[in-house]
């Protein structure tokens, strides 16, 4: 899910090109300088102040506003528009912030490094609410880490004005008689998760035969592919530019909105299932706000109010009957449950990781 | 000495923590293994990660080439204009900076796409029949490169006209020297120093450009700058990040102190 954000890193990039301007490369060790103004400072007002890590446009400011007002303390929010992002700037000593958004696959790594603290459920009764089809996530089967917050699926947003009849099979994004209205998303697991799954293989292989098969297919695909974005191929979509484009039901929901012949599906043979998660940190030091945080996202009426203006569908199961009912029923939103036997999580791969690295950049090289 | 602490600082300090975390390994998760190894050294001789680096020099050669060959008549015009007016034009060169670089991207993309505003424009002019396909491509990638460098080199050449003196262009001309013959055996020679400076100044930030080919190119081919930033947020494999980095500054670095001692250019402008 690496990245849904509407757009690509500001801050990090501003600091890249200045580096590059510069003609001295980026090093990790920028890190620490990099951490953005907002950045925690853990001594001055740690009692009042939560510092909230999360997407791009990923808040309603109203809401937060009766959180602080309910509460008497100050939201200070940050964003990130990846989860590598969020990883390598926690990683590079980024620390203090006390609630954080990272996807499925990222909390598992985020647990693995250590980098959260248990959650007390009994302060989180909402945690209750949560969605039977997002309960016991293998990443984190007991929620001891982290809660489900908004999720959705990847698939086809088509436009139906061009493609009358609705696309069942990724097969499609390599049909020749739409070379050049095609856009794929410029994610590496996504990408080649769409090319596995179009092989009916599952989008977390790690034998290296299938991934150099998956890259076979992407290759034969590129010359039908007009870009690989991860941010604005909903405005592609409204635009016309592309007629197709492999993305997230969110972004595909909002290109609707402006172009109401735009279509979403999940094709047949199956797609990825996201979630992003709500978490503490390790580092946070205000645990106990942080767990009425979470709790307060996760209120029923407070997550349909999300949903209605995020168009992602929310966690909270009592909370779609409060969401708008065009958005209730929009698949792109709410995934129907027809689809559910046919949908997979991104797994992290380990060292695969890097058999995805190679075909990635052996892809881009033709 | 002040330069020296600055250079060090800002320079050595960050150039050798690069170097120390290219000849450590990735560990599973992403974090840095402190062993020593050259693995990643040897890794970049793959003819995978050459042909990314020449691609990228190709690039960043024929975007200096053009930002020249635009940028040198422009600055002479600037040069040879009333002084009052100089500074008017110098002030158009450096307006855009005002804006932030992706923002003008973003911008390129209206202009460029398919029903954009070029090809609006072209068609009502009908001077093409159909859109002409330019985003997306390596020639979007090229336009948006020297559209974002060109002012690098603009500046440094209008400094080094403004200061050559005119009176010998003029003798010249009295001499019956060809107008080739001016320009290539009597202006360049004089501004030389701005010549190097500009190509510098555009050659180096195209090498590591990574936002135009990902926006303008449509992330179809990847560049040296494209390579980092995936080794370093996608795949979190510092050391190899650190590696290609590494070599990157360190060919740049050879080719300027080769070019030094073969020219024997003392001062730049």
């Amino acid at each position: 899910m690496s990245a849904r954000a509407l757009t690509v890193s500001y801050s990090l990039i501003l600091h890249l090109t200045l580096c590059i301007l510069c003609a001295c490369q980026p090093t990790p060790e920028d890190g620490p300088k990099n951490t953005p103004k907002t950045a925690p400072d853990a001594t001055s007002q740690a009692a009042t102040t939560l510092h909230y890590f999360t997407w791009t446009d990923y808040v309603s400011e109203d809401l937060l506003n009766a959180f602080e007002k309910a509460n008497g303390v100050k939201v200070v929010v940050d964003t990130f528009s990846s989860n590598e992002e969020l990883l390598a700037k926690l990683q590079s000593g980024a620390s203090g912030y006390d609630v954080a958004v990272p996807s499925d696959f990222m909390v598992s790594i985020m647990i693995k490094q250590d980098l959260l603290a248990e959650l007390d459920l009994a302060k989180i009764p909402n945690v209750g609410l949560v969605d039977e089809r997002l309960q016991h996530l293998p990443f984190d089967p007991e929620n001891r880490y982290s809660i489900p917050y908004l999720w959705g699926t990847v698939g086809i947003g088509y436009d139906s004005k061009v493609i009358p009849t609705a696309p069942e099979s990724w097969g499609v994004l390599w049909d020749p008689q739409y070379k050049g209205r095609i856009s794929m998303l410029n994610d590496q697991r996504e990408l080649f998760g769409a090319a596995l799954r179009a092989m009916g293989q599952s989008a977390n292989a790690k034998d290296p035969k299938i991934i150099e098969q998956a890259k076979a297919k992407l290759v034969s695909q590129k010359p039908l592919v007009k870009t690989y974005s991860s941010d604005n191929y909903d405005q592609l979509l409204v635009s016309g530019e592309v007629a197709l484009a492999h993305g997230w039901g969110g972004a595909v929901a909002r290109a609707m909105a402006e172009r109401p012949s735009i279509k979403y599906v999940v094709p047949k043979e199956g797609a990825t299932i996201w979630s992003d998660c709500l978490v503490v940190l390790k580092t946070s030091r205000n645990r106990e706000l942080a767990m009425r945080f979470i709790n307060f996202l996760l209120d029923r009426d407070v997550a349909a109010r999300t949903t209605n203006r995020l168009l992602f569908a929310s966690s909270n199961r009592e909370a779609k009957a409060l969401v708008l009912a065009p958005l209730r029923q929009n698949p792109a939103v709410y995934p129907p449950d027809s689809t559910f036997d046919r949908l997979e999580w991104i797994t992290d791969v380990g060292e695969a990781i890097k058999l995805y690295d190679r075909a990635w950049t052996e892809l881009k090289l033709r | 000495m002040p330069s020296l602490a600055w250079l060090g600082i800002f320079f050595f300090i960050p150039l050798l923590l690069v170097l120390v975390i290219s000849f450590a390994a990735r560990g599973t998760y992403g974090g840095v293994e402190w062993t020593f190894s050259l693995a990643n050294y040897t890794t970049l001789l793959d003819p995978l990660y050459l042909t990314i680096f020449v691609r990228s020099l190709a690039l960043a050669l024929v975007t200096t080439a053009v930002c020249l060959l635009l940028g040198f008549p422009l600055a002479y015009y600037i040069a040879r204009a009333p002084l009052r007016w100089q500074g008017i034009w110098l002030l158009l060169v450096m307006i855009p900076f005002w804006t932030n670089f992706l923002v003008r991207t973003y911008a390129w993309m209206f202009i460029l796409r398919t029903e954009g505003l070029m090809n609006t424009v072209l068609m009502n002019l009908g001077l093409i029949a159909s859109p002409v396909e330019i985003l997306y491509t390596d020639a979007a990638i090229l336009i948006g490169l020297v559209y974002g460098y060109l002012p690098f080199m603009v500046l440094p050449l209008y400094a080094a006209l403004a200061r050559m003196d005119y009176s010998l262009v003029e003798a010249a001309w009295d001499l019956y020297a060809s107008a080739w013959n001016v320009l290539w055996r009597v202006i360049l020679p004089l501004t030389k120093p701005g010549v190097i400076a500009g190509c510098i100044l555009v050659f180096i930030p195209s090498l590591g450009a990574f936002i135009t080919p990902d926006l303008l190119g449509g992330a179809r081919s990847m560049m040296l700058g494209n390579l980092i930033q995936h080794e370093y947020l996608v795949v979190r494999d510092w050391p190899f990040g650190s590696a290609i980095s590494f070599v990157l500054m360190t060919l740049v670095l050879l080719g300027l102190w080769g070019y030094y001692r073969v020219e024997g250019v003392g001062r730049m402008t």
